[in-house]
């Protein structure tokens, strides 16, 4: 099993330099991008179910010996998100592929898009299966460098001016990463997070404060919490829709693994739940606001995405078994979901040239397949019942019930408006891009009641109208099938993720480790 | 753990410096700005590393610690990856606006000035957009590009001259 481990970073990075050999062969990259992710599909599934049947695994790099060398720790949380990603992953980059295969190399420049895509991949593994913080460092500038690269594809100058503040921002937020891993090595002397978790205890509550904050604040600017929001709603929607798909999906979420890690492996003792809640209700409410504001369906899932990362540091706020357990599910469900959304979009856009709802109309008679494949995650989005959106909300609420803390009520409400307001700002689009009538004839009551979206951001552009491959529709009609399964297999997967809030809330040691590493 | 008081004055006076830089609007300053702020982390890691011994090959008593030099030389390399692509933004950003500036949002502008409107009833003072500090470095107002000004005879720069 030693070997399995580090294949998901190598993988990928093989697979990256391929397709760079391959730069002038769209079709031989293809081939090798989609054998890659393919087979990290394969290998991800397999290591899920072995971690959940028995034990953890690690895997110490090169040979070192514990804590010197660089370790690869995967436990339940890390070899779910593993197989989560990898899914979501595969199914942006098919999606990808029927778009490059229907526009050709004029439009997006394929040859550096696959192997950017692919070292993303390896970057956002290594971040999920990293056992030391420095190691969890390098996983994330492997993946923000890529993402550099993805978001400023094509450099058009609103790409450019977007892309600018996302790298500046994430360079401001690495800056804060390494600085906080170097404060912690002159305080603990050690990165390893099983041995940072057995030292915590010996310096002062204050320092842990400290330590604490720096490394939630770089954290907080990757996942997206209020208020270190702002560059998401700015950077993602220029980007090309299946960037958009997979950053929405993913990257946020690694931060929020990060920060998941940082409150239940590193700092169990530190408590600054009190603040992540008041954060959390923050988020989950200037998020969805700014949804509504908005006339563009990119804009408004973008904030949406802000909004309901809120729910996750919530859930982390809360702090029990049950809650981190939730918090595991809600990640899952909304990391399939929100891509899954973007998707719909990026066919919306298209097959009518545009994504704003005020332009946009009579999609229903038109296009019915596209009409399902945004309904149905719409309404996940959204929490209703039965889909795994209600069942990820009901069960973070059901925590938050059990702790009864002023604070949970007052997040138990945020979160039951947040949701409904989803509701609102997805089921609008609905309204006026789906069910509106597609003629041209003016439609005054709809003009009277949404006259204030003409005032949005992008509400009238209109680009050209594309023909949508069988593979497009395809990659989008699996995530569905994806979204759909998190609800009918909601059971099992509930059950492991209730298992990853039980072995969270113990802190591994570094003994603990050292046997997890010999028995692997 | 002792540690050296100059390194620690100069981690502080580039991280302020660092600061100062990546708030300016003009990209080459923000570069700068976050090469600075770089190489006080790196500072930092070297501080962290504690007073400096000898030489980890001599396996003896009192030799350094390694590992932060370990984590310096690679934030060294990510940061240096980094800076050139930066480089390449502002130089992509300068062939597409003449200026290594970062632009305003024309969308969130609009939709600032639209709520604006809605909200004069309320009297806010409105700040003077003409006042704006618009400070870029020196060679937008050239008519060359950058790389090319070193050249004899200027080169066409995307049709223009």
């Amino acid at each position: 099993m030693s070997l399995l481990v580090p294949l998901f970073v190598l993988l990928p990075l093989i697979g990256a330099a391929l397709t760079l050999l391959l730069g002038h062969r769209s079709r031989a990259q293809v081939v090798v991008s989609v054998v890659t992710l393919s087979a990290t599909f394969v290998l991800s599934a397999v290591m899920l179910f072995a971690v959940d049947a028995g034990t953890p695994l690690a895997v110490s790099v090169g040979g070192w010996p514990l804590p010197f060398g660089i370790v690869l720790y995967v436990d339940r949380l890390a070899a779910m998100l593993v197989a989560i990603s990898s899914v979501v992953l595969l199914a942006v980059l098919l999606f990808s592929v029927g778009q490059g295969a229907a526009d050709g190399d004029a439009d997006t420049p394929i040859s550096i898009f696959h192997p950017s895509y692919l070292i993303l991949a390896a970057g956002i593994f290594n971040s999920f299966i990293a056992g030391d913080l420095f190691n969890l460092y390098v996983g994330f500038e492997i993946l923000l460098v890529a993402s550099y690269v993805l978001i400023t594809l094509g450099s058009t100058e609103s790409r450019i001016r977007t892309g600018t503040v996302y790298i500046v921002v994430s360079l401001v937020s690495s800056v804060v990463f390494l600085s906080a891993i170097a404060v912690i090595y002159g305080a603990l002397g050690t990165v390893n997070m099983a041995q940072i978790a057995e030292r915590m205890d010996e310096i002062p509550p204050n320092v842990q404060m400290v330590l604490h904050i720096m490394l939630l604040v770089g954290f907080a600017v990757k996942a997206a919490v209020f208020p270190l929001s702002f560059w998401l709603p700015d950077s993602y929607p220029t980007a090309p829709a299946p960037v958009t798909a997979v950053f929405a999906g993913l990257l946020t979420k690694v931060g929020v693994y990060a920060i998941i890690r940082t409150e239940t492996q590193l700092f169990g003792n530190s408590d600054l739940n009190l603040v992540l809640g008041i954060i959390a209700v923050l988020t989950m409410i200037v998020g969805i606001l700014g949804a509504i504001a908005q006339a563009e369906l990119k804009r408004i899932l973008s904030f949406t995405l802000v909004s309901h990362v809120g729910y996750m540091i919530f859930g982390l706020s809360i702090g029990t078994a049950e809650a981190i357990g939730a918090t595991a599910y809600y990640m899952v469900h909304h990391i399939i979901v929100q891509t899954t959304l973007f998707l719909a979009v990026g066919l919306i856009e298209r097959f009518s040239g545009s994504t704003s709802i005020v332009r946009v109309k009579g999609l229903l008679a038109a296009a019915p397949l596209i009409a399902v494949l945004y309904f149905i995650p719409a309404l996940n989005l959204g929490g209703l019942p039965p889909f795994s959106g209600f069942i990820g909300k009901f069960a973070l609420f059901d925590a938050a019930a059990t702790v009864a803390t002023p604070i949970m009520w007052v997040g138990i409400g945020a979160g039951i408006l947040t949701s409904l307001l989803t509701l609102y700002a997805l089921m609008r689009a609905w309204n006026l891009s789906f069910w509106r009538a597609g003629d041209d004839a003016p439609d005054d009551s709809a003009e009277a009641r949404f006259g204030y979206l003409v005032a949005a951001p992008a509400a009238d552009e209109q680009g050209e109208r594309r023909v949508i491959p069988r593979v497009m529709t395809g990659a989008a009609v699996g995530m569905v099938a994806v979204t759909i399964a998190l609800t009918v297999f909601a059971g099992p997967l509930y059950e492991i993720c209730a298992r990853i809030g039980e072995s969270l809330l113990q802190p591994i040691s570094l003994v603990q480790l050292e046997d997890v590493e010999q028995a692997t | 753990m002792t540690v050296s008081a100059t390194l620690v004055i100069v981690m502080a006076v580039l991280y302020a410096l660092g600061v100062y830089a990546m708030l300016e609007r003009s990209l080459t300053r923000v570069l700068i700005g976050f090469m600075l702020l770089g190489n006080a982390t790196n500072l930092l890691l070297l501080i962290a590393m504690g007073f400096p011994g000898v030489s980890p090959f001599h396996g003896a008593e009192g030799i350094s610690d390694p590992l932060p030099q370990a984590l310096m030389l690679t934030a060294i390399v990510i940061t240096f990856a980094v800076s050139a692509f930066l480089l390449a933004l502002i130089y992509r950003s300068w062939q597409l606006g003449e200026a290594d500036t970062l632009v305003d949002d024309e969308d969130d502008l609009s939709l600032r000035q639209s709520a604006e409107e809605t909200e004069d009833a309320l009297d806010v003072e409105e700040e003077d957009a003409e006042t704006e500090d618009e400070e870029t470095t020196d060679f937008t107002n050239g008519e060359v590009s950058p790389l090319t000004a070193a050249y004899e005879p200027p080169r066409d720069v995307e049709g223009r001259s």
